[in-house]
């Protein structure tokens, strides 16, 4: 008996070790295999960040030029009435010209002059009235002022362009490149960080253009879609998962509800703009309708992560519940809702995350519009992040490159930290039970 | 609020008159006939899968969370079908309580744990008596010595043990005239076993109870009358002594002698 089972024990011995190997290999095989599909995702996906980043930082940045102005008063207030309209209206592009022409080219002729203004923004007449407009006693002081420079001048600044004439991308001719190397020398152009691009809304003119408008439109369409869809989400999935018989119809609800998470959002926004739009005539390009229609594409989202997390809600705590005597919407609202609210947050960030970066559905519902204005209201016509940027992406000007990079950068920021509010909030409310 | 009125021994509480449950197609027991007397702690013996937890949630109506699960026969409390339209099921879980298998406290604190019953009933006109029904239940339960002190922390942070016993405090705060128990000491280790068999002796001067156990020697300590269920009926029931000492049915003799089960 004993020798018997020592044989058997040999060979089991002898068997296991000759698989030994083979098996250790497929396991050093396996991982191998793993290691290298996790690296080469990696790989691309620093490959993506990298050059968006490379290609974006300079966005952030903005090219300003050393101007001496003279506040002429010929020029800005000549009858000297100090009235306001007329404050408003005088021509600070002729201040400009003038102090550039003063410093570069005294005796300038037309087209001279036309290639001295082309490397200022004619933000820098708008500059110039604002300090005009809040301090009149300006008016005949001279002031050297930093003026923001045109985007073509700011390209060949940040080295986005090569300083050659007629090279791809760069609009400077010889004259102009002679100027610039002449402030450069004297130390009169300087990048600094880029306010206007975090403060104004779009522009033609790259070096103008902003997100704020975009981003004020994201979070109007956001707040939109999230006062809709969280309470509808919560309550139809609360329903189905409590409350609802278990019959044909609630199986072909929940078929249709996994299916429409599967249905690309541009559907969406057809529906959107025959329904929002045609039928009840809201706003066109309105972060409403934009909300609404990034609502029903978060919906189905929703529900299902809220269906999850009240599954996840262990039936003991039900029944503890029901045999005290709670009824069925007390056990859900004292007990199961609580405990799976966090679940449900974390499905709801993910989905407000997905609608923030959501384009196709609202081009469709007319959000592409160019619009240069900051939305006061959700009924105010916006641009969106995601739809921004697809609109600079398009532009021919050169200096759009960098901010759609920014733009990108500024989009995946806020996509990043959505992200990680959900991994806290799941994190925080883990299991406790 | 307790009555200490001495029950008279054989007045029937529930009465359960060929009572069938199906689950679906399945069904779980046949017929069965049985009383739970007032005052007395009712033991339900039998292997595994024979329709005692079937049973058990029959009396307060937990079967009706159960998908697909259907009663037949009657089945009465106090003379009343349970399981007829004008009862409320609220109101017949306020009166039957139940202690289950595995403690199953609320993530809350100890105190919520306990005032949760007696606050969605409305059992206390405020806030004082709220915290008499909690200690008397908490003392009751033979908690109250180790949580005084840590009524706030949450009841899931008690041991096994503490946490059984914190569910019946929670089942008693409410009052309820009878108190299921579904197997309460299985996750339990002796010593807390032993706490709970005593605490069910105490608490049987002022309840009805039911409990379902698999350990012979825990029914024959802690009951005064056991029914045996085999295959989802009734075998035999009698007074515990009776059933341990002199089964009438040879099924039950296999049973309780350990030939099966
Ligand atoms: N929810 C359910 N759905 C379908 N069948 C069930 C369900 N609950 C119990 N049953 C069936 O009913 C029969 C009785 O089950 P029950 O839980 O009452 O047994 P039990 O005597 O409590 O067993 P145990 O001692 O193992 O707890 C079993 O055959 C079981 O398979
Ligand atoms: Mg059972």
């Amino acid at each position: 008996m004993t020798e018997m089972i020592q044989t058997t024990a040999t060979r089991t011995a002898e068997t296991v070790a000759a698989r030994l190997n083979r098996r250790y290999t497929a396991e050093r095989r396996f991982r191998a295999l793993g290691l290298g599909a996790i690296l080469l995702s990696v790989g691309f996906l620093a490959v993506l960040l990298g050059s968006i980043v490379d290609k974006g930082w300079t966005g952030f940045l903005q090219t300003q030029i050393a101007v001496e102005i003279a506040f002429d008063p010929q020029v800005i207030d000549p009858e000297g009435t100090r009235d306001p309209a007329t404050l408003d209206t005088a021509d600070y592009a002729a201040l400009v010209r003038a102090g550039m022409a003063a410093r570069l080219s005294p005796e300038a002729d037309r087209a001279t002059r036309r290639d001295l203004s082309a490397l200022v923004s004619t933000m820098a007449a708008d500059q110039l009235r604002a300090m005009v407009t809040a301090d009149p006693a300006l008016i005949g002081s001279r002031a050297t002022l930093w003026l923001l420079a045109s985007d073509k001048l700011d390209m060949v600044v940040k080295g986005q362009v090569p300083r050659q004439v007629g090279a791809a991308g760069n609009a400077l001719n010889d004259r102009q490149l002679g100027w610039l190397a002449d402030l450069e020398q004297a130390h009169q152009t300087r990048k600094t960080f880029n306010t206007t691009f975090f403060t104004a809304g779009d522009s033609r003119a790259p070096e103008q253009a902003g997100i704020w408008g975009a981003v004020v439109g994201s979070f109007f369409s956001l707040a939109i879609t999230l006062l809709v869809s969280f309470p509808l989400g919560v309550a139809t999935a609360v329903y189905l998962e409590e409350f609802a018989p278990i019959n044909r119809w609630t199986n072909l609800i929940e078929v249709n509800i996994n299916n429409l998470a599967a249905v690309p959002s541009v559907v969406f926004g057809l529906l959107g703009l025959a329904v929002f739009l045609n039928v009840f005539h809201m706003p066109r390009s309105a972060p409403l309708v934009g909300g609404l229609v990034l609502a029903l594409i978060c919906l189905p989202t929703i529900i299902i992560a809220g269906r999850a997390a009240l599954k996840a809600v262990p039936p003991s705590i039900r029944q503890a519940a029901a045999g005290l005597g709670a009824s069925p919407l007390q056990i859900v609202a004292h007990h199961v809702l609580p405990l799976a609210m966090p679940g449900m947050l974390t499905g709801t960030i993910l989905g407000m995350a997905r609608a923030l970066g959501e384009t196709a559905p609202l081009l469709m519902i007319g959000m592409v519009a160019f619009i240069v204005d900051i939305p006061k209201s959700p009924l105010d016509p916006s641009a969106v992040l995601p739809v921004q940027i697809y609109l600079w992406a398009g532009s021919p000007e050169r200096a759009f490159v960098e901010k759609t990079s920014a733009a990108i950068m500024v989009l995946l920021l806020f996509l990043v930290s959505m992200n990680m509010v959900a991994i806290v909030l799941r994190k925080k409310f883990e299991r406790r039970w | 609020m307790t009555l200490n009125v001495v029950l008279p021994q054989s007045s029937t509480k529930v009465r359960a008159t060929a009572l069938d449950v199906h689950y679906g197609d399945k069904q779980a027991l046949f017929g069965v006939d049985l009383d739970i007397r007032a005052g007395e702690v009712t033991a339900l013996i039998g292997p595994s899968g024979c329709g005692k937890s079937t049973f058990l949630r029959c009396i307060n109506r937990m079967n009706d969370l159960v998908e697909g699960a259907r009663v037949s026969g009657s089945l009465t409390i106090d003379g009343s079908d349970i399981y007829d339209r004008t009862i409320d099921v609220v109101q017949l879980r306020a009166r039957v309580g139940m202690v289950f298998q595995k403690p199953n406290p609320f993530p809350k604190s100890i105190y919520d744990n306990v005032a949760y019953g007696p606050r969605i009933h409305g059992l206390a006109q405020d806030q004082a008596e709220l915290d008499d029904i909690v200690m008397t239940s908490l003392e009751k339960a033979g908690l109250l010595n180790e949580v005084k002190d840590r009524l706030l922390e949450t009841g899931t942070s008690l041991s096994g043990g503490q946490q059984q016993r914190l569910c019946i405090a929670r089942a008693i705060a409410v009052e309820p005239e009878v108190i299921l128990m579904d197997e309460p000491c299985s996750a339990l280790d002796p010593i807390a076993t032993a706490k709970v068999e005593e605490l069910i002796d105490e608490l049987r001067e002022n309840f009805t109870i039911v409990i379902v156990t698999h350990s012979m020697q825990q029914a024959a300590r802690v009951s005064q009358r056991t029914a045996f269920f085999h295959l989802g009926k009734v075998i035999e029931i009698g007074d515990t002594e009776q059933i341990f000492t002199n089964p009438q049915q040879p099924l039950t003799q296999g049973y309780i002698t350990g030939r099966f089960g």
